[in-house]
């Protein structure tokens, strides 16, 4: 029998890639801003976190590095979108091809090095799980609390009435872009010390865009976004488990299940959805729009 | 650098159309390569990319390579084919299972190019297969295994549940339980040929169902590190992987292409390529057995050692008979050995392992 808590323990760890990921965007796009680079930026993040936690020994330096190397690569992004006003989507792609190419460049020396011991957390969890469930209520407190969040929900729902406000809608729009970046930082570079233990070339395969689409599963909440991600991560973990204990469940049905479940429940969001609209609970309105100020 | 490589390349054909040959300087002959995965992978493309590498240095200027690594396996692929056919290449080397189908197709329009597919078993006038044994490798990691293995359970984690994947999920097990009858095997499928993450996971699932020696037939190194974290073993896929000897790395199946690559290259340069399939092992030195390091007894890696000699001398065969199907059914009576047509085709289970296979 499958011991349901060991299961649970590996979904906190298979899924705080995406749980990073997923928030930093949450808070980009609540700004207005379709950030599609997330897969790029995870993967500059788990290089530079890797790098640097072999270079000192140390995985906590490995995770501000990453943060700040998944903010630096975003803010190609902001720049292309925020003052050239380059189209959003297009962008994005670019930044996500960019920080994949780059980080297989710089990764080369990198290969085949073991990443450095982490120090278990409570539960014999990594700390950056745990860090990644408390940045929900953070988030959500930030988002619906904060005179901050309001501003910045404010100018994603429409950044001309924000400008004529007097909020300064680029920068709130450069931060939560930033912000996003090392949110996705973290997530990638969790992947290469804590979860493979090593730097491999290509390793997000894919995780960025599932951060992209647990953020619409979200329906735009902090907590949605942790939902999504355990379901999905949930359903990864245990499909393998089911596996190695060799239950006899067709393992193509397993191996989809990830994916059957989420487009499952975004398809009950959306009914949700169309027969009881509530406010500010969809996406943001001028997402994916960009912003310039005509006076 | 390969995509600049390719886009110069592509670059060059109206230059060429329009210069006339005045002075007979001899083009170099231009081989082109697909990769399912990235060339830093450290496993199977890797292997591929070093016999690449291989071909350039034998024969210099007289040859030219491109490669496009991460094509996927698919429609995507019949796309960088053909790219890799327009540029000009005439040799072109597909090195997954799932270019099968891409290969054919665009070889019917590229008759002037011939097109080499690695694990594949359709061939036509322009596309020849190679393949290499690996079942016969299996052999002596599933020996080790069944020695190495405390808790009697041994996992594997499979990519696609293909023939090569089968053969050598069968030949391990096999080998596990003639040494150490208690032996069970747990299989995952994790559906990729890379995904270090996944494969990760896939590890930890079968760590957490008691596995303390595991096989792989995915191209990263990312259970090897999953090992080690739990103190299990695992061996080299593809590459020797000696990064993680002497444990969880106690010794690895290697993919050497360059003896292969650099054969038909060369017949192509003197114009004796013919389309065939050709399917070596241990004694071709396509398949080699890395280093079995000093975390294995030394009896242990002697019956290793002892087990691939006799492969290699064609003296043993990793399926001989008596073997059952699992269903019980009776494959290959006492002595019989299995065919390379059972082989190259097989979708059974032999009896004794109880996962099933995907249909």
């Amino acid at each position: 029998m499958i011991d349901p808590l060991s299961v649970f323990l590996l979904l906190l760890s298979a899924s705080t890639p995406i749980v990073f990921a997923a928030l930093g965007e949450l808070v980009t796009e609540r700004a207005g801003v379709l950030n599609l680079g997330v897969e790029g930026m995870m993967i500059v993040g788990a290089l530079a976190g890797f790098a640097a936690a072999h270079a000192t020994g140390s995985p906590f330096i490995g995770f501000v590095v990453a943060a700040l190397a998944g903010a630096a690569v975003s803010m190609t992004f902001a720049m292309l979108t925020q003052f050239l006003l380059a189209n959003q989507v297009a962008s994005g792609l670019a930044l996500t091809l960019f920080g994949l190419g780059l980080a297989a460049l710089f990764g080369k020396p990198l290969e085949g090095i073991k990443a450095p011991a982490m120090v278990p957390g409570p539960l014999r969890i990594n700390w950056i799980v745990w860090l990644g469930i408390a940045m929900v209520p953070l988030i959500w407190w930030f988002l619906n609390r904060s005179r901050a969040g309001l501003i910045l929900r404010g100018v994603g729902e429409n950044h001309d009435a924000a400008h004529a406000l007097g909020y300064p809608v680029r920068i709130v729009r450069i931060t939560a872009i930033g912000f996003g970046g090392a949110m996705a930082g973290v997530g990638g570079a969790f992947l290469s010390i804590a979860i493979v233990l090593q730097w491999t070339e290509g390793m997000t395969a894919g995780a960025g865009w599932i951060a992209l689409a647990i953020v619409v599963f979200s329906n735009w909440t902090a907590l949605g976004v942790l939902a999504g991600a355990w379901l999905f991560g949930g359903v990864t973990v245990l499909q393998l488990r089911l596996q190695a204990a060799g239950v006899a469940v067709p393992v193509q049905f397993l191996s989809m299940a990830p994916y059957l479940a989420t487009i499952i429940v975004l398809v009950l969001i959306s009914a949700q959805q169309k027969y009881s609209r509530r406010s500010g609970r969809a996406a943001p309105g001028s997402l994916g729009q960009n912003f310039y100020a005509l006076r | 650098m390969n995509r600049r490589k390719l886009m110069a390349s592509l670059a060059v054909i109206p230059a060429i159309g329009l210069a006339t040959p005045v002075f007979a300087q001899e083009e170099p002959l231009k081989v082109g390569f697909i990769y399912v995965g990235p060339v830093g992978d450290g496993g199977w493309t890797y292997q591929h990319d070093l016999g690449r590498q291989a071909i350039e240095e034998e024969f210099g200027d007289r040859v030219e390579t491109t490669f496009i690594e991460s094509v996927p396996e698919g429609a995507d692929a019949e796309r960088a084919l053909s790219q890799l056919a327009l540029a000009g290449n005439e040799l072109i080397f597909a090195t997954s299972f799932g270019f099968m189908d891409p290969v054919i197709n665009v070889a019917a329009k590229f008759p002037d190019v011939k097109f080499e597919h690695a694990t594949g078993y359709k061939r036509a006038e322009n596309v020849a297969t190679y393949d290499a044994r690996f079942y016969e490798g299996r052999a002596v990691m599933g020996t080790i295994a069944g020695r190495m293995t405390e808790s009697n359970k041994i996992g594997y984690i499979g990519s696609f549940p293909i023939p090569e994947v089968i053969q050598g999920i069968n030949s391990s097990f096999i080998h596990a339980r003639k040494v150490n009858p208690d032996v069970e095997m747990k299989v995952v499928w994790a559906y990729s040929w890379f995904d270090p993450a996944k494969e990760a996971d896939a590890a930890s699932a079968l760590i957490a169902e008691g596995v303390d020696v595991i096989l792989q037939h995915t191209d990263s190194t990312a259970p090897l590190a999953k090992a080690q974290e739990a103190g299990a073993i695992g061996f080299g896929q593809a590459s020797d992987m000696s990064n993680f000897a002497p444990s969880p790395r106690v010794s690895s199946i290697i993919d050497n292409w360059a003896p292969y690559y650099i054969e038909r290259v060369g017949q192509v340069l003197d114009g004796t390529w013919e389309s065939k399939g050709t399917w070596a092992g241990i004694a071709g030195g396509e398949v080699e057995i890395g280093e079995i390091t000093e975390a294995v007894p030394a009896e242990v890696k002697e019956e290793a050692l002892a087990l691939k000699d006799s492969i290699a001398s064609g003296e043993y065969h990793p399926f001989t008979g008596p073997l059952n199907r699992q269903d019980g059914s009776e494959w290959l009576a006492e002595g019989q050995v299995a065919t390379d047509e059972e082989l190259s085709g097989m979708n059974f289970f032999v009896e004794g392992i109880t996962a099933k296979i995907p249909e």
